[in-house]
């Protein structure tokens, strides 16, 4: 019964009919004729590599494990510049759409005027800060680094899964494997021609340079702002810190005086003046906002309201990723730009929609269902992969609540050849590129990072549970243009 | 530089230091214990290693008897010392961790190197307290080769900037620091030299000692003569080309705290403190400490040496 529910796939290497897609043409070769116990060894030096450099995450929840390894497929994903071009386009239109977005809320509020988006899905959001309204940020950015989440089902049908504009992570995975892949495969690399990545902590702090508050004549200082190392996502906080060449500060290093930011330095107190924060809204400043976070800096919201500092992202963003907004964002983009969106939604039923709840409600079996506000992969229910008692406990929580809820059909979410101590084989992937806008416009570094379900049949790719890695390919064939820019 | 990446850079250097020194304690202990009685062995071997790696008190609250498997098992894997190996090496390593920026990926592979070494010889038999002695001395070396790794990585790697000068201040002042103290635990057996106690019999409690600090082969080339206290007493005090005398670990501090004024264009209470000591050492002779006391000298040492580490922390660390 399990296998009829099985959607078929679209495997990115190999078509139903055994033919082997041109842009794997190579890889398919290199793995037909290589033996087995090399891509073993390779596997093997590559987790020794990773571990090496330390870059590990913390599970939530699992004390044992508090490092661990994101797991690294040593089989490259690849994709070939003309698909590149197409979603670098849809990229960059969403998050042009996405800003403006943000900067209409918290300003005119044009589009609930419009009528185009339920107003109390704005004004009854969790993630709406009242305190941005009104607030000026820097070239109306608000999301300066965005990863959206694509999936492909076919040949030509990528959808996007989900935006992340509060402080997405995984770029730092998208650099290490390149630099292991490139250590590990360097024939592979002579053989194809593959965009560089490695460019993106430069294009990341121009786009943080150009944000600066506009009254700082000097060379702005920059720092990222971190949680601390307990955080899953620490390595990731210092590798960035480190590429960029600028300090890595908890909150405990930084003080406010007088409505202006300065960290705590050997020689004294010194300015700052736009922070890469990588701590969420709640626990930014407990002045504020959450008043038992420790982790963050008290009187920062007042800097940042006075203009003194930039926050990247800004505040208040979390209210665009919501998975509820997300089912709104063919009509955002068409609002704001007048143009179709290029990358699709994965349909979405609204259970705040009494028709939509019945409807989900009665076909649990068949779909994803998803918190509005969750992440991570948690408090999600996997329909057709559910045990009857999971969906009756689901279905409770979800009767509660409808309004926490959407629910989406169970994606074929395209496969790629992924190496396995027992042999090759094909597992489910997603892919994060990541979306840079600063005041000269959008840019996408091209690649990001793929995600892969490990599990045979699992469609769930968080690193939290149980996902892995891989080196995201994209080839230059003729079609393929230089990084676009777009303003 | 960050206040708190000054800080992490200051103790990660004093915890990798102190693994090493604590390493060196042991296995010169380990040395003197399985001597005949005739020779050397008094019975108190273990005590005087738990004293000088100021573990004493913290053992003596759990256990009421000194015996050998214990206490290496509290100066290697307990997890109740704050200063066992383990520990001193997971502090390294968070230390590490929160300034990984900070070191180079070379510096910073040779610290968590360590410590993934260190999780498996957690899984020996060793690991989970029994003590056995081929284990401990592979142990023993591994802890000393970390040392070595770190301060040859950060020696050959690390820009030299105050990220570099503040580790160095870690290294010298906990080395000054355990030099200090190993000599006075052992005071009783150095001796000035118109006294005759003990006799040749203290001569491996003299050799032991030198260990400790890797200095038994140095003694000889410096002296070409046997074993005498006050000579050891002068070779680990006074003597500058001794890289763990006290004179050598101030000739550092000295150096590396001038640097920092230097580039900060500004002088302050730790640079003047740490040259007030400096000089007190170089005008010292033997002749001198013996006559005041090497006890009472070594416990006035001890406490200007804290009192620097303070002062570090409150002119650069704390801010």
């Amino acid at each position: 019964m399990q296998e009829d529910r099985e959607p078929v796939c679209f495997d990115e290497m190999t078509l139903p009919d055994g033919k082997i897609r041109p842009v794997y043409e190579k890889i398919a070769h290199w793995l037909a004729n290589t033996p087995s116990s090399f891509l073993s060894a390779r596997h093997a030096q590559a987790e020794l590599l990773f571990r090496r450099i330390g870059i590990t995450f913390a599970v939530y929840g699992d004390k044992d494990a508090t490092e661990r390894l994101i797991p690294f497929d040593i089989i490259p994903r690849l994709l070939d510049g003309g698909e590149w071009a197409r979603l670098e386009t849809g990229l960059i239109q969403r998050v042009k759409a996405l800003n403006m977005f943000l900067a209409d809320i918290y300003g005119a509020q044009e589009i609930l005027k419009a009528g185009r988006i339920p107003a109390d899905l704005v004004h009854g959001n969790p993630q709406f800060r009242p305190e941005m309204v009104g607030c000026k940020v820097p070239h109306d950015i608000f999301v300066h680094i965005a990863g959206i989440d694509l999936v492909r089902i076919g040949e030509n049908d990528f959808y996007v899964l989900e935006d992340n504009v509060r402080t997405p992570s995984g770029v730092s995975y998208m650099l290490e494997n390149r630099e292991v892949m490139m250590r590990l495969t360097p024939d592979l690399f002579a053989e194809h021609r593959v965009a560089p990545v490695e460019n993106y902590p430069d294009m990341l702090l121009a786009s943080l340079r150009s944000v600066a508050p506009v009254n700082v004549a000097r060379e702005p200082v920059i720092a990222v702002l971190t949680p601390g190392q307990y955080n899953s996502a620490y390595y990731e906080h210092s590798f960035l810190a480190d590429k960029l060449g600028v300090e890595l500060c908890e909150g405990r290093d930084l003080l406010v005086e007088d409505d202006v930011v300065y960290m705590r330095t050997t020689e004294g107190t010194k300015r700052v003046d736009v922070l890469y924060r990588r701590i969420d809204d709640d626990f930014l400043d407990p002045k504020a906002f959450r008043a038992d976070s420790i982790i963050g800096v008290p009187g920062l919201m007042r800097a940042y309201l006075a203009g003194n500092v930039t926050l990247a992202n800004a505040v208040g963003t979390g209210v665009a990723d919501d998975k509820a907004i997300y089912t709104y964002m063919p009509e955002i983009i068409d609002f704001y730009l007048g143009e179709p969106a290029i990358l699709k939604n994965v349909p979405t039923w609204r259970c705040r929609e009494p028709d939509a709840y019945a409807y989900v409600r009665d076909h649990l079996g068949e779909l994803v269902v998803k918190e509005v506000n969750g992440s991570g992969g948690y408090g999600m229910l996997v329909g057709p992969h559910a045990s009857l008692a999971e969906r009756e406990t689901f279905a409770a929580k979800l009767a509660r609540n409808p309004e926490n809820f959407i629910a989406q059909p169970t994606l074929a979410l395209s496969t790629c050849p992924t190496f396995f101590e027992s042999g090759i084989a094909p597992r489910h992937v997603d892919l994060r590129p990541f979306v840079l806008t600063g005041s000269t416009g959008v840019k996408v570094v091209p690649g990001g990072l793929t995600r892969v379900a490990l599990k045979e049949k699992s469609l769930v790719v968080n690193s939290s549970q149980g996902g892995g890695t891989k080196d995201t390919w994209i080839i230059e064939g003729s079609a393929q243009r230089q990084s676009q820019t777009q303003t | 530089m960050l206040s708190r990446t000054a800080d992490n850079l200051f103790w990660l250097a004093r915890y990798v230091e102190r693994a090493d020194f604590l390493a060196r304690v042991i296995d010169a202990t380990q040395r003197l214990s399985t001597l005949p009685t005739a020779y050397a062995s008094t019975g108190t071997e273990w005590e005087s290693a738990l004293e000088s790696s100021g573990a004493a008190e913290g053992y003596r609250a759990r256990y009421e008897t000194i015996e050998a498997a214990r206490v290496v098992e509290f100066l290697t894997f307990s997890t109740e010392n704050p200063s066992s190996i383990r520990n001193c090496l997971e502090f390294a390593r968070v230390n590490a961790r929160a300034v990984r920026t900070a070191l180079t990926i070379e510096t910073w592979e040779a610290i968590n190197g360590a410590w993934i070494e260190l999780k498996k010889f957690e899984k020996t038999s060793l690991g989970k307290g029994s003590y056995d002695r081929e284990e401990l001395s592979r142990f023993l070396d591994f802890v000393k080769k970390t040392s070595l790794d770190y301060d040859g990585t950060a020696y050959r790697t690390m820009l030299r900037n105050d990220a570099y000068w503040f580790s160095r201040l870690g290294i010298y002042i906990e080395r000054a620091d355990n030099t200090a103290r190993i000599l006075d635990v052992k005071y009783h057996v150095l001796l000035p030299e118109d006294e005759e106690v003990g006799g040749s019999l203290d001569y491996f409690q003299w050799a032991s000692i030198l260990r400790a600090v890797s200095a038994l082969t140095a003694y000889h080339w410096v002296y070409r003569e046997t074993l005498k206290p006050w000579k050891i007493a002068d070779l680990l005090i006074l003597k500058k080309e001794m890289p763990r005398s006290l004179i050598s670990c101030y000739d550092n501090i000295c150096h590396f705290l001038d640097q920092i004024a230097g580039a900060y264009g500004h002088n302050g209470a730790a640079q003047r403190h740490a040259h007030l000591v400096m000089e007190r050492l170089t005008k010292a002779t033997t002749k001198e400490i013996f006559h005041i006391g090497l006890h009472e000298f070594i416990t006035a040492f001890v406490e200007d040496n804290s009192l620097l580490g303070q002062t570090i922390s409150e002119q650069y660390l704390l801010n």
